[in-house]
């Protein structure tokens, strides 16, 4: 198995990740942050269409997000065998 | 934007009223249950108003246990407590400044790691915290089970569980809230710590900055807040840190821009600590109720299907409910209210009758005949919100509201606006931008309300007979183009483009409250009623006057003269100076300009008025007077709100501007279009 990063926005319906890091600006990364959003933290996907916003499910919260903003926000997951 | 709003905020000292009583504050996240348990304590103790300076509102209130009176102070709800909006700074500038005696932080059982994000950053502030642990109910119902004894030991503070909208819990953690007052009860909260990485350079930055860290705020709270990159508190520290501190500072930061990261990574770290033990979720692959209703609610086709439905119905209700209620108002209780008052101020001088039947009871009645609207969509609002549906219709939203440049959140206050341009105004509240909010604001009065279409709904008819129908369509058409024409410019000259962030939490579903939805019409309703009988009153009263000066009779009035003085700006759009004045008169209330027609023709509008107007107007001088309704500056209830909510005149008087200069614009293109078309 091996690791791969994909912007946030790129991650399928019902698939999990880990967050690797943000570019997303500071104000930006402090809303992120303050809604559970941390290097390391799971994300799982729980809506996402291919375009237009989409829902995560992060520290057991959902949380909706612009696909802009997801797009800045890196994550890894495990490629599928 | 951020270093904006920084300068300004820390001046104001917050004021409350604070008699000997204990002080106890509420905190909590957003979609907590934090009004509802608010609400519960203090009934209809409450008051309503706004921080000062700021247009977040402000509640506060009292209530009695154990023969002891507690004040109440509703903080607004914060995810965090940096400076991200005024909420923040307000919350812990309350904290600091006005040392409520206890701080009861609200969090969310059913998502406990989030809302103890907030709880991380109180337990580092000078004031007790205790816990409210809201929302059991709901919690138990996605499956997740929480042990409140474990959380405590592990937090080290009291956590009283409850669920503030079943009334349960709440005489427990007045109980617990009695005895730590009392000292009774431990309060020794575990401290989050930094992330290991970094806690070398918190401590090089406390030291940097200690002696010149201005009161109340404490040193080593200010270095986080440092790290955090919070504009206010940097702004602050660049005012008092001497230079080459400042330079210390800034170039220690440099090298650490992933010090917020480190920050919030050790909140989260010290989260998992707490709730490790406490907390049980459900297995992987349990489908909850929320998750189950998004699917329908969220799907982009869906969600809007569902969305056009719950709208549909608000408008069903507002006109099988809202209108015949409205025009009984109208025609028994103002109407027999003003024939009564004429009868009895008969023996008095006509103009003690006529300032007090015409101006005062003409200018209130108008704005008092709308309250079964405005509770209609209010009580809507509230619905939708507590339920936790309003983040849905936002978010199914968010595409189209993209292309003025907002995002979803700003629809909902859109749509109160078919009701009425006020609460649509004060609706924009729930929007966190504050450009996106004022652009908002902004184009809300474009959406054409109940009190215009009723100018519409009486001349269209009688200049287009069978064809009403489509011209009231296409007016309303018109109204919507105009708005995303104006929103897409506005946001490109006054916003340079900017778009804010589309963050947004979607609440779990959760049974209705009704007592919060009740309190919160009430609150609303009352606040517009207020209104109506103070700064509407007043401009009714001096539009009536100068309608009378300086003899007594409205031919030759001052509004009148000032109707004929601006009669060539008129003729562009094919009106004459009695049309003119019809719309000047529509300010106080829209349906005003039907009255004023009246007055002029010397004919009542159920007895002959229409027939005077088609025989006068032509079809193309009719068409555009619509289209200048439709667009013209709004109600002054409307301005009255704009004032409020973006407290601010420029703002204010920049929206009168606006509205003067689209309406003329596209009144002259509709009738000169309407002539060579031969309409």
């Amino acid at each position: 198995m091996r690791a791969m990063q994909i912007p946030l926005a790129e991650l399928p319906v019902d698939q999990q990740a880990t967050i690797v890091r943000f570019s997303n600006g500071l104000a930006e990364t402090n809303r992120l942050v303050s809604l559970g959003f941390t290097p390391g933290a799971e994300i799982d996907m729980a809506q996402n269409y291919g375009r237009g916003p989409l829902i995560v499910t992060v520290r057991g919260a959902r949380v909706a997000l612009g696909r802009r903003e997801a797009n800045k926000i890196m994550v890894e997951r495990r490629a599928e065998k | 934007m951020s270093a904006g709003h920084a300068a300004s905020s820390t001046a104001t000292p917050l004021l409350v009223v604070r008699e000997k009583m204990p002080l106890i504050a509420l905190a909590g996240q957003p979609n907590v249950g934090k009004s509802t348990l608010f609400n519960l304590l203090t009934g209809l103790n409450q008051h309503v108003g706004n921080w000062p300076g700021k247009t977040v509102e402000r509640r506060e209130g009292s209530f009695n246990f154990d023969d002891h009176q507690f004040g109440l102070v509703d903080l607004p709800g914060t995810y965090s407590l940096t400076a991200n909006s005024p909420e923040e700074v307000i919350a812990r500038e309350f904290i600091l400044r006005e040392r409520p005696d206890i701080v009861v932080a609200v969090v969310n059982a059913a998502s406990l790691e989030r809302s103890l994000y907030l709880v991380a950053e109180l337990v580092t502030l000078p004031a007790p915290v205790i816990v409210a642990l809201n929302m059991m109910d709901v919690a138990e119902h996605e499956g997740i089970h929480v042990e409140s004894e474990v959380l405590e030991a592990a937090l080290g503070i009291p956590v009283v569980p409850m669920s503030a909208t079943r009334s349960t819990g709440a005489h427990e953690l007045l109980g617990i809230i009695c005895k730590t007052l009392d000292g009774d009860l431990p309060n020794a909260p575990r401290q989050p710590e930094i992330r290991a990485d970094h806690l070398a350079l918190l401590k090089e930055t406390s030291r940097i900055i200690a002696g010149h860290v201005p009161d109340p705020y404490p040193c080593e709270w200010v270095a986080l807040k440092l790290l955090e990159g919070d504009a206010e508190i940097t702004h602050l520290m660049q005012g008092t840190l001497p230079e080459e501190k400042r330079q210390a500072v800034k170039n220690l930061l440099r090298q650490h821009d992933d010090a917020l990261l480190a920050v919030a990574s050790g909140r989260y770290e010290w989260i998992e600590r707490m709730v490790r033990a406490a907390v049980a979720r459900p297995k992987k692959g349990q489908v909850s109720w929320t998750n189950q209703i998004d699917t329908w609610a969220t799907h982009p086709i869906g969600g809007l299907l569902i969305l056009a439905g719950i709208l549909g119905s608000v408008f069903w209700l507002t006109f099988t409910v809202g209108s015949p209620l409205q025009n009984w108002l109208d025609t028994r209780v103002v109407g027999g209210l003003s024939n009564w008052l004429g009868q009895l101020l008969a023996g008095y001088p006509f103009w003690l009758k006529g300032l007090i039947v015409d101006g005062v009871l003409g200018g209130a009645g108008a704005v008092i005949t709308f309250l079964p609207i405005m509770v209609i969509f209010f009580a809507a609002f509230g619905l939708l919100e507590d339920t936790g549906y309003m983040a849905r219709a936002a978010y199914v939203m968010d595409n189209l509201m993209h292309m003025m440049g907002l995002h979803g959140k700003s629809f909902l206050p859109l749509f109160l606006g078919f009701g009425c341009n006020v609460p649509a105004i004060m609706g924009t509240r729930v929007i966190d931008s504050k450009p996106a909010r004022l652009l908002t604001i902004l184009i809300a009065p474009l959406v054409p309300c109940t009190a215009r279409m009723a100018v519409v709904a009486f001349l269209a008819p009688a200049f287009f007979g069978p064809k009403a129908l489509l011209v009231s369509w296409s007016l309303v058409l018109l109204s919507m183009i105009t708005l995303v024409i104006s929103g897409v410019a506005l946001n490109k000259i006054i916003f340079k483009g900017q778009r804010s962030a589309f963050i947004m939490e979607m609440p779990l579903y959760h049974l209705p409250n009704l007592r919060t939805i009740g309190l919160l019409v009430w609150q609303r309703s009352l606040s517009f009623v207020k209104k109506a009988g103070t700064n509407i009153l007043a401009m009714a009263v001096a539009v009536w006057i100068l309608s009378m000066l300086p003899h007594g009779d409205f031919g030759s009035s001052y509004l009148v003269q000032f109707g004929k003085w601006v009669a060539p700006v008129g003729r562009w759009m094919g009106l004459d100076w009695r049309l003119t004045v019809a719309l000047i008169t529509s300010f106080p209330a829209k349906e005003n300009a039907i009255a004023t027609m009246g007055v002029l023709f010397g004919s009542s509008p159920n007895g002959g008025l229409a027939q005077t107007l088609t025989a006068t107007y032509s079809s193309a001088s009719a068409l555009s007077f619509l289209v200048v309704t439709m667009l013209f500056i709004p109600c002054m209830a409307t301005v009255a709100a704009i004032r409020q909510e973006t407290n601010s005149w420029g703002w204010t008087l920049l929206s009168i501007a606006l509205f003067l200069a689209i309406s003329i614009a596209a009144g002259s293109v509709v009738y000169h279009l309407a002539l060579l078309l031969r309409l």
